[in-house]
């Protein structure tokens, strides 16, 4: 309101001089990499945790209510005890975990979509996925942190890997590699759908079947077979699996190839379809 | 392939967009020169930022052809990019970020260093005059000073073409002064401007070109004096003490003025009329003054483009923007 009152401030001649020097430049650089670019995107959403921390709190407390809950309410029925069920458990809560982190990669990018962002960063010359590529690995490291935590509190409460740290290593990378190329059905329908809350809705609605009905939280031999049928064959269970496999020491090749198809599938399928409709988004 | 003609900085043949049920862009043909401030007139819902969006390639058009300094928008689409900038009509920096990080970001983007990438955002920040804030989130940014970043970070790499999508909508004066001043600048510096405005005094003070848009298509085409040459010799208004003897007044001035339109203006006690030639207008006012109408303003203008508007499309510019505020 201040400034209103001020109408008759002049036109700053000051902006016109500074302006000319700002715009005189001498040589143009040359266009970045693609992966120069990817890691841009992937610095601001590192740069968005530090002002907006609350959106840490799915990545910390999350886990820690997940499998503290599931340890303890249904460890000693489905297992006999909550320290053999934890056993069983932790690599699966792992999972479920991470995979519902990824979910908000598409809420961010339709959030994007409904600012201005968006528009500007389609209008510049770089390769065109970075924009996406780069989001997806900022949240990589989000999905590294709820891994530490998830790991670190299953080992305070007594969980030991009896394939040692290398295989939880591999394991978590294994998970991020499956979550990298699945995040790219969100990304879809966070071009898709109008409004942030949409996507969060349709995700979940996709995601609780999918964790669920898997072999996370209980063998499939208890359940009838129709339903043991589709657990076999849902990636979830393909993944926890091969995670399984890896940290107790006892992987299968099999297996393990079997979960960098299925992500390779969720890659060849949604990426192309995402940079489709990001293409042509209206 | 560029084209040969690249003296054009925007050439649209037949262009076409539509949504739905809705021409949005009904068949637009733009020339635009370079190293001109060019604008796109045109009231809410006139198909200017459909067209802008097609000329920045954030939309494909669904007929027709445009060119970008020479470049198909479709088919040489990372050419353009690479040439032009876009400043969209909402702002388009990352709210939870600072203006410098967003500033970096973009440079970063550009292809600058990390080192580069800053003193280039620290150069823009000075000469917009937004140091004061460059380690602000910009949520907490003024509307003029969101725009003046919007713009900024729109020449981190001077474009050969910037389009500015209603640069000055929601600012206030000094704001508004500041973006003019900057287009101004740009323009001396030899960037080619494209802008769109509902603003018809905006289009007027700072255009060269000006292609009056309305339903998707270009009514007309020239610059702001040929506008108002096209729509007569000039225009009349009468302003009445009392509105209730607007009716009455019409009347009168119909009957003496005989061949001209009378159009009742948004204000309740006036009246406008475009003439062709200007020998009955003392006695036009003569007969006002028979029939007890108290006059309060009576005059003699050259038209303005509100009424070049007025003339070419039927309706006032701003009539229909209020229509569309009050939703009814």
């Amino acid at each position: 309101m201040i400034e209103t009152r001020q109408t008759t401030v002049p036109v700053p001649q000051d902006i016109q001089e500074d302006l000319q020097s700002a715009l005189f430049l001498s040589t143009r650089p040359p266009r970045p990499s693609p992966l120069a670019s990817s890691m841009v995107f992937g610095w601001r959403a590192l740069l968005k945790i530090k002002y907006v921390p609350e959106q840490m709190f799915d990545v910390t407390i999350f886990p820690v209510m997940f499998t503290l809950m599931f340890t303890y309410l249904f460890g000693g029925a489905l297992a006999g005890s909550t320290s053999d069920y934890l056993q069983f458990l932790l690599p699966g809560i792992l999972v479920q975990t991470v995979v519902f982190l990824t979910v908000y990669t598409g809420f961010g990018l339709n959030t994007d979509i409904t600012k201005g962002i968006f528009d500007r960063v389609r209008t510049l010359p770089i390769w065109r996925p970075s924009a996406l590529v780069g989001a997806l690995l900022g949240d990589a490291m989000r999905y590294t942190i709820a891994s530490i935590i998830v790991i670190g509190l299953g080992l305070l409460l007594g969980y030991r890997p009896p394939g040692g740290p290398a295989g939880v290593l591999l394991a978590v990378l294994l998970m991020l590699t499956f979550a990298f190329s699945m995040s790219w059905i969100w990304t879809m329908l966070g071009l898709i759908l109008r409004t942030p809350n949409s996507v969060m809705g349709v995700s979940m609605t996709i995601l609780f079947p999918l964790t669920f009905a898997s072999n996370i939280f209980v063998d499939p031999q208890t359940m009838p077979p129709w339903l043991a049928s589709f657990v076999d064959v849902n990636p979830i269970t393909i993944l926890v699996t091969a995670m399984r496999g890896l940290i107790n020491g006892n992987a299968a090749g099999s297996e393990i190839l079997l979960a960098l198809l299925v992500s390779g599938g969720f890659l060849a399928i949604f990426a192309p379809l995402t940079m489709h409709f990001y293409h042509h988004k209206k | 392939m560029p084209g040969s003609q690249t003296e054009l900085a925007v050439e649209t043949r037949a262009l076409v967009k539509v949504f739905g049920q809705n021409r949005a862009v009904d068949g637009v043909d733009l020339e635009m020169p370079c190293g001109t401030v060019y604008g796109l007139l045109g009231p809410n819902g006139a198909g200017k930022t459909t067209t802008i969006r097609m000329l920045s390639t954030l939309l494909q058009p669904d007929g027709g052809t445009a060119r970008v300094l020479g470049y198909d928008v479709v088919r040489q689409a990372d050419a353009v990019r690479s040439r032009m900038s876009l400043t969209g009509q909402f702002a388009s920096a990352d709210e939870d970020l600072t203006g410098q990080e967003n500033l970096v970001m973009l440079a970063r983007l550009w292809g600058f260093s990390r080192m580069q990438a800053r003193s280039r955002a620290e150069e823009l920040l000075h000469a917009f005059h937004l140091e004061d804030a460059a380690r602000r989130q910009v949520k907490n940014y003024s509307g003029g000073m969101r725009r003046r970043l919007d713009i900024a970070a729109s020449i981190i790499i001077t474009p050969e073409l910037l389009f500015l999508d209603e640069p000055t909508a929601g600012l206030d004066p000094r704001s508004r002064n500041q973006v003019w001043s900057i287009v101004r600048a740009l323009l001396a510096e030899g960037t080619t401007v494209l802008l769109t405005t509902q603003y018809l005094e905006e289009a007027d003070q700072l255009c060269e070109r000006i292609a009056v848009i309305d339903r998707g298509r270009v009514i007309a085409e020239g610059t702001g004096g040929e506008l108002k040459e096209s729509v007569g010799k000039g225009t009349l208004l009468v302003r009445l003490r009392r509105p209730e003897h607007r009716p009455r007044a019409q009347e009168i001035l119909q009957r003496v003025l005989s061949d001209v339109t009378l159009h009742q203006l948004l204000d309740p006690a006036a009246l406008s009329a475009r003439l062709n030639h200007t020998e009955r207008v003392a006695e036009a006012l003569a007969a006002l003054q028979q029939a007890g109408i108290a006059v309060t303003e009576f005059s003699l203008g050259r038209p303005s483009l509100d009424e070049v508007f007025l003339a070419l499309t039927g309706q006032p510019a701003e009539e229909k923007t209020t229509e569309g505020e009050i939703n009814h």
